[in-house]
């Protein structure tokens, strides 16, 4: 391999933002059918780097050849002469249109439109690689995972050899993503190309041929994945090397807290959104919600934090003494009225937890705003409040008075946290709370975690990554299709029995 | 580089920062082009040497005393409107509606003056006046608000449809209260006895508006700025999810708002009624609803900067007016000239927010 021309070879590329570098002199070499690990943290300058090459972006500066010819790509028609074809993070698809319609949108074909002709050949492509789609499905009635495959099939139908796939499997489940690998490594044995963003080791060790970790901007090294080891890539991608383990103290003194009772919960256009849902969670333990996104995991969340209607069914706060109280019906005013002191990390945290526009400061304000009798609001709070976050939680911003949307999504998530545990919570809400976070950053957060359940406050986990689940959680639930699919023990439970009840209630023998 | 040829010609990025001096560069050479090219209009079309036109727009808005008192009140008038919509905006309420709340409270004060004259004393009358108009001023904004926050129709057409009803509403009671009879317009109330007319500080009738204004804004800056209640509109106004999972009951809050966007529209029409003008007709708010809602965005609600804004609008539209008038032309080539201005003025935003990047030539990039 290593005597051919690389298919695609970048040389020296940089990009800047304004002030910030994205890309400094990066090199990258991908030959024929192989598989590239592209390995860094968030804000390593992955995407860019990539959208650099898929015609999004241009770079300042480098060169970029395909087949040993320098080329210039300018616009994402250019990148698909060249037989390059990026999948993105977030799917491009008409909702409304099947998978063939959305596959031929834009495609500058001669004749009339075919569309019996074009579902014909995307069969074929199916075949060859093993995916598994009916070309006349609409977009609207597709799991993300079918999503995703026809956005694969749409870049191979445009005869992409060159293929790129941002963080693929962050929106699959664990029998899902090994499906993915399967049909990568079909395409390899065809001879394309394929490039992974990713940042989950794991899938480096187990997909790729080679790797190539890029840090803050720059270009790392380059190994084969054969003689490369989950540390070694680790420390090379974060810098230092890092404890890659995640704590689990033994749960403190556990008395149940919230107890969530038959909750049924309907979206506003009717949709069934939580059936049945019945559960506990205790003091001074890590709750744990597993499930595929999308299955109730933010209903049930905000239907404890006040946010959202029910049907039917009873959520209860316990306190001490073992009285309980009523918290559905109630607004978050409400429930904070009742002296219940409930903190919650929604999800969205720059549109539901934060208000990108405003400064750290003002978001400390969000909860504290109502302080005080006068008309004013007290400032001196928040502001020494936003101080002491940034400081202990090292968050890196050049003030309290930054927009949070300015900052990273590390420091975006240390804020809202830091926030929301300052309160001093008896209950602790968290929806994906590492979540495009870099290693570092999330170890704090599990640590912060920790820290609560061992105060004693009942934390509920929903969380995305199977592994850090079974690490971090003392008992897991597995939501499915908005149903209770099984709780488990965090200590015994195993990574694949958790992916079966994802997919299947009560889990069992899934396909 | 090897393939530079095929580099685009021009690419845009976002602006990280810019030093605040390099903005008012920017803004300066902005108004300098529009001047250039408004002077290449006014030469080639109408044939009138454009340092003419400019001195024109000057003199007419400073060129007597009475012509700076009148841009004073003008400027006055406008801005307490400005300051009455900056809070709804803020919230992201698209209130359209400002001309016609303006317009109720010019209704409720002259309906009180036209019909109570007489009986009660003036003090008295004034007060009720008031109170007709801040009332008629926020029951035109509460309708709109009040299906926004329980239904959720669109305010933008609600608020807009409810100047039709509210000039509408005056045309027919302009009739009835027609003074003198088969005039089909109402004159001067009271021009002998002033009563419920607010008294001339100093002899001068445009002081009084002008004072209120300034402590409006004044009042303006603190509520937006440091209360409670403004900091919950600017919260509805980012994020309405963040609203509600911080408690805010974004219902309450939009009603509230609106109702005291409406209050300081129907203040705005009371003092034109009774400091001003004191008189109704369905043109007296000529439209300031609308310019408005112009020296709100382009001053990002910042009240003090709402001064400046509205004096550049107040200005521009004076002049055009001026120039009209002095070379005999319709509104039309003076309308045009201050559509340049305000184009080049808001088009430069553009140059702030965003940076091009050219081609590189031989040597250096040109930023």
């Amino acid at each position: 391999m290593e005597n051919k021309t690389p298919i695609l070879k970048l040389k020296d590329i940089t990009k800047r933002f304004g002030d910030i570098i994205a890309n400094e002199k990066v090199c990258l070499d991908v030959y024929e059918g192989e598989i590239l690990a592209l390995l860094g943290e968030n804000g390593s300058g992955k995407t860019t780097l990539m959208n650099m090459i898929s015609g999004i972006y241009f770079p300042d500066e480098g060169e970029i050849m395909v087949k040993g010819q320098p080329v210039s790509i300018a616009k994402p028609e250019d990148a698909f002469n060249l037989g390059i074809g990026m999948i993105h993070q977030h799917f491009k698809l008409v909702d409304v249109l099947t998978a063939t319609e959305n596959i031929i949108l834009g495609l500058k074909e001669k004749g009339g439109l075919d569309l019996k002709k074009a579902a014909e050949r995307i069969k074929e492509i199916c075949d060859t690689y093993g995916f598994e789609i009916d070309p006349n499905q609409k977009i609207y009635n597709m799991s993300v995972s079918q999503k995703q495959t026809v956005e694969i099939v749409k870049v191979l139908y445009r005869g992409a050899d060159i293929l790129i796939l941002d963080e693929p499997t962050a929106v699959l489940t664990p029998q899902e993503a090994e499906k993915l690998f399967n049909v990568l490594r079909n395409m390899k044995k065809d001879g394309k190309s394929v490039i992974i963003i990713t940042h989950k080791l794991n899938e480096v060790m187990e997909i790729s041929d080679r790797v190539t970790i890029l840090r803050k901007g720059h270009y790392i090294c380059d190994m084969e994945t054969k003689s490369a080891s989950v540390q070694a890539l680790t420390d090379a991608m974060v810098g230092h090397a890092v404890e890659l383990n995640i704590d689990r103290p033994e749960p403190v003194d556990p008395k149940p807290r919230i107890q969530v009772d038959h909750l049924t919960v309907r979206s506003q256009d009717g949709v069934l959104k939580l059936k049945d849902v019945s559960f506990t969670a205790n003091s001074g333990e890590i709750l744990g919600i597993a499930g595929i996104a999308g299955n109730g995991q933010k209903e049930l969340l905000e239907a404890i934090a006040g946010l959202q209607p029910a049907e039917s069914g009873d959520i209860y706060f316990i306190e001490e003494d073992g009285s309980r109280e009523e918290l559905l019906g109630m607004d978050p005013l409400k429930i904070a009225g009742m002296g219940v002191s409930l903190s919650f990390v929604p999800e969205d945290r720059l549109g539901m937890g934060l208000v990108g526009n405003m400064n750290l400061a003002e978001n400390m304000m969000l909860r504290s705003f109502r302080k005080g009798r006068g008309v004013f609001t007290d400032r001196k709070a928040p502001y020494d409040l936003a101080e002491h976050v940034v400081e202990e939680l090292e968050v890196n911003t050049p003030s309290v008075f930054t927009p949070v949307r300015k900052l990273s999504g590390g420091n975006v998530q240390k804020v809202l946290v830091g926030r929301e545990i300052a309160s001093a919570p008896t209950v602790l809400l968290t929806a994906y709370a590492v979540r495009g976070l870099d290693i570092n950053s999330s170890y704090m957060i599990y640590d912060l975690i920790n820290k609560q359940k061992k105060r004693g406050v009942a934390v509920v986990y929903v969380g995305e990554d199977l592994d850090v689940l079974l690490e971090l959680c003392d008992r897991i639930l597995v939501l499915c299709d908005g149903q209770v699919s099984g709780i488990l023990d965090g200590k015994t439970a195993q990574k694949n029995e958790v992916g079966l009840m994802m997919t299947k209630v009560g889990g069992g023998e899934a396909e | 580089m090897t393939n530079t040829a095929k580099t685009p010609l021009v690419h845009i990025t976002r602006r990280k920062n810019i030093a605040w001096y390099r903005a008012w560069i920017v803004r300066i050479i902005a108004v300098i082009l529009a001047l250039i090219l408004c002077g290449i209009i006014t030469t080639f079309v109408v044939h009138i040497n454009p340092i003419e036109v400019y001195k024109t727009m000057i003199s007419g808005n400073f060129g007597t005393a009475r012509k700076v008192w009148f841009m004073g009140q003008d400027l006055a008038t406008l801005l307490i409107i400005s300051l009455a919509l900056a809070p709804a905006f803020r919230m992201r309420f698209w209130n359209l509606g400002g001309d016609g709340q303006a317009l109720m409270g010019c209704f409720g004060a002259s309906a009180v003056m036209i019909l109570c004259s007489g009986s009660m004393p003036n003090w008295l009358l004034l007060i009720v006046m008031f109170a007709a108009a801040i009332f008629c001023g926020m029951l035109w904004a509460f309708v709109p608000a009040f299906f926004k926050a329980r239904w959720n129709t669109n305010e933008t057409l609600f608020t807009l449809m409810m100047n039709y009803l509210a000039t509408q509403l005056i045309a027919f009671f302009v009739v009835v209260w027609e003074n003198p009879k088969g005039s089909s317009k109402i004159g001067i109330i009271n021009q002998r006895t002033q009563l419920g007319w607010l008294p001339d500080i100093g002899g001068n009738k445009y002081i009084l508006i002008i004072i209120v204004a300034v402590v409006l804004a004044v009042a303006m800056f603190i509520y937006m700025r440091y209360s409670k209640h403004g900091y919950e509109i600017a919260v509805v106004g980012e994020s309405e999810p963040t609203a509600r999972y911080v408690g805010i009951k974004v219902r309450k809050v939009i009603i509230r708002t609106m109702l005291l966007s409406g209050a300081i529209c129907g203040l705005a029409g009371f003092m034109m009624v009774a400091s001003t003008n004191h008189t109704l007709t369905t043109t007296l708010v000529g439209g300031r609803g609308f310019t408005g809602v112009m020296v709100a965005w382009l001053a990002k609600f910042n009240p003090f900067f709402m001064i400046i804004t509205s004096f550049i609008l107040v200005f521009l539209g004076r002049g055009a007016s001026e120039i009209s008038t002095m070379f005999g032309f319709n509104d039309s080539f003076g309308s045009i000239l201050t559509g340049i201005i305000l184009f080049f003025i808001i088009g430069c935003e553009f140059f702030l927010n965003y940076e091009l990047h050219f081609r590189k030539s031989a040597k250096k990039e040109v930023a």
